[in-house]
């Protein structure tokens, strides 16, 4: 005789919960054997130069205009924002140190990865998933090459590279975009702006913003790879390992921030 | 477990020992069990051919033979070496002995045929560029395709994929040669060709060669030894002559292609 459905109802919620939190573990346990074998690949020859420059053009250069434009946008938006909020206590001149500090050490590193992470992330998990339905995995194997040494390596050592130039590139822009907007809309005085934008920021904001950006990278290229890499269901596997790759990797990075912060600073 | 009192031309001495020794070999996926303890030698030269239905395992058993999928029971040995026990550096030296080509090529789209063929050189050899494309030209010749070095995978016919899948597969002159499905979804004229790029491949190559199919005809057409695997265990070996001859009534349905009464294989 079945179990009445008042009780059925908490062994299937009980269910539900086991099967997700299995779930969870398994990716869990895919991201850090994914780092794990990418990390004892990178070691070992043959060093493949030249997929290496091809993927840091396509990391590192291609992305500079979406990076760049969200720099720009966010450090006039914080200037605008600063600017309107501190005129009512005459802060006006704190606008350019507040910009340049908060760039610096969180927007441009964290807002950069999950752009980074929307364009990269998203396309390595949809390159190797197509790879893997179409078993040119499988043939890269057969061929006795490692895949993980052939396709992750260089794509997680392009994005945990490029990154931090990428970020740095970030900061300036975000940095003249704020200007920009201070100067020209709100007239501050240009001078004045320019030396408060560095009176209070010295290198140890630029350099652990820096160090951030290069663990995201690691965090958001481990992840496309990985979720790439365990694709299965053909085409439609290919477009749910792409969304939960953007999503996981957006998701870590706002984690992992939390407590790069508290050690960073 | 049916095996030939004969022996033909090309299936090797009992003495010798085999290229691939494939014992008691055990796979499940998901609770499925998909290989149920495989026996099965394969003779170095010889062309052993396995046939079953969909969901017998076929696809399952040859990626075993490379080591793409590890077993949870039973061992595959290579010229001696179990591909089970081999730590990185041995199992990728093993899988140097193997060409495969995929059911539908598995070529890599993001490069031109050259390249494709090309890859497997650069990788593994440090043979000069001219070498290079002389090597990939000479497989592309034995595979009865010229001029199309520079097309894009995606502009090749299902029927070029697979030569050239072939002609990748071969580029290393390996040892053994395995072939998933080689003719699946072909039309009958281009099957045949298929057929014959592999029967000359094994008769003009010093190799070892393991195809899956299900069509009986190609079977016939390049095997030495027929095997069918059924419900993740080899029914019967004969040579194709010997093999048609099977009273096993599932071998004769097969054969005729008509229903079996108590077909359960197909649901993976």
């Amino acid at each position: 005789m079945s179990a009445p459905a008042s009780r059925r109802r908490p062994i299937a919620a009980l269910e539900w919960l086991g099967e997700r939190s299995t779930h969870a573990f398994e990716e869990i346990g895919r991201f850090f054997t994914m780092l794990y074998l990418t990390l004892y690949w990178a070691v070992r020859p043959p060093f493949d130069l030249r997929q290496w420059v091809r993927q840091m053009v396509r990391v590192g250069v291609d992305s500079i205009p979406v990076v760049g434009l969200t720099a720009m946008f966010t450090g006039m938006v914080m200037a605008l924002q600063t600017y309107r909020g501190f005129e009512r206590f005459h802060a006006e001149s704190f606008v350019a140190s507040v910009v340049s500090l908060s760039l610096t050490r969180e927007l441009a590193p964290v807002l950069a990865a999950l752009m980074i992470a929307g364009r990269i992330g998203s396309s390595l998990a949809a390159e190797l998933g197509t790879m893997r339905v179409t078993e040119q995995i499988d043939a890269l194997q057969a061929m006795a090459v490692e895949p993980v040494q052939y396709l992750v390596v260089p794509r997680v050592a392009a994005t945990t590279l490029m990154l931090p130039p990428l970020v740095a590139l970030a900061d300036g822009i975000g940095i003249a975009g704020g200007f920009g907007v201070a100067v020209g809309l709100m007239d501050a005085n240009p001078v004045v702006y320019w030396e408060k934008t560095f009176q209070f920021l010295d290198l140890n904001d630029v350099f652990s913003g820096l160090i951030k950006a290069a663990v995201f990278g690691l965090i958001l290229s481990v992840t496309g790879c990985s979720k790439g890499f365990h694709t299965t269901g053909g085409a439609e596997g290919v477009g749910r390992s792409t969304t939960a790759a953007v999503v996981m990797a957006s998701l870590v990075i706002l984690l992992s921030d939390f407590f790069l912060t508290k050690i960073l600073f | 477990m049916m095996e030939s009192p004969t022996t033909p031309v090309r299936t090797p001495t009992a003495e010798m020992r085999p290229k691939i020794a494939v014992i008691n070999l055990w796979k499940s996926f998901q609770g499925k069990e998909v290989l149920r303890g495989i026996n099965l030698d394969i003779h170095p030269g010889e062309s052993l051919v396995i046939v079953g239905g969909s969901g017998a395992g076929k696809s399952v058993f040859l990626k075993h033979l490379i080591g793409l999928i590890q077993p949870d029971r039973g061992h595959v040995i290579v010229d001696g070496e179990d591909l089970a026990c081999a730590d990185t550096g041995v199992c990728l030296a093993i899988r140097r002995k193997f060409g495969m080509s995929f059911q539908e090529g598995a070529l890599f789209d993001s490069m031109n045929v050259f390249d494709n063929i090309a890859f497997p050189l650069r990788r593994h050899t440090r043979m000069s560029p001219g070498d290079v494309a002389a090597r990939v030209r000479e497989c592309l010749a034995l595979v009865h395709l010229d001029g199309v070095e520079h097309k894009w995978v995606n502009e090749l016919s299902g029927g070029m994929r697979r030569r050239v899948g072939f002609a990748r597969a071969i580029a290393l002159a390996p040892e053994i040669l395995l072939f998933d499905e080689p003719n699946t979804g072909l039309d009958p004229i281009t099957a045949a060709a298929i057929d014959r790029v592999i029967v000359e491949m094994r008769d003009n190559l010093p190799v070892t060669m393991v195809t899956i199919t299900h069509d009986m005809k190609s079977a016939q057409r390049i095997a030495d030894r027929i095997a069918m695997l059924r419900a993740g265990q080899i029914l019967a070996v004969a040579p194709p002559d010997e093999f048609v001859r099977l009273s096993d009534r599932y071998i004769q349905s097969f054969l005729a292609g008509e229903p079996y009464p108590d077909n359960h294989e197909e649901v993976a």
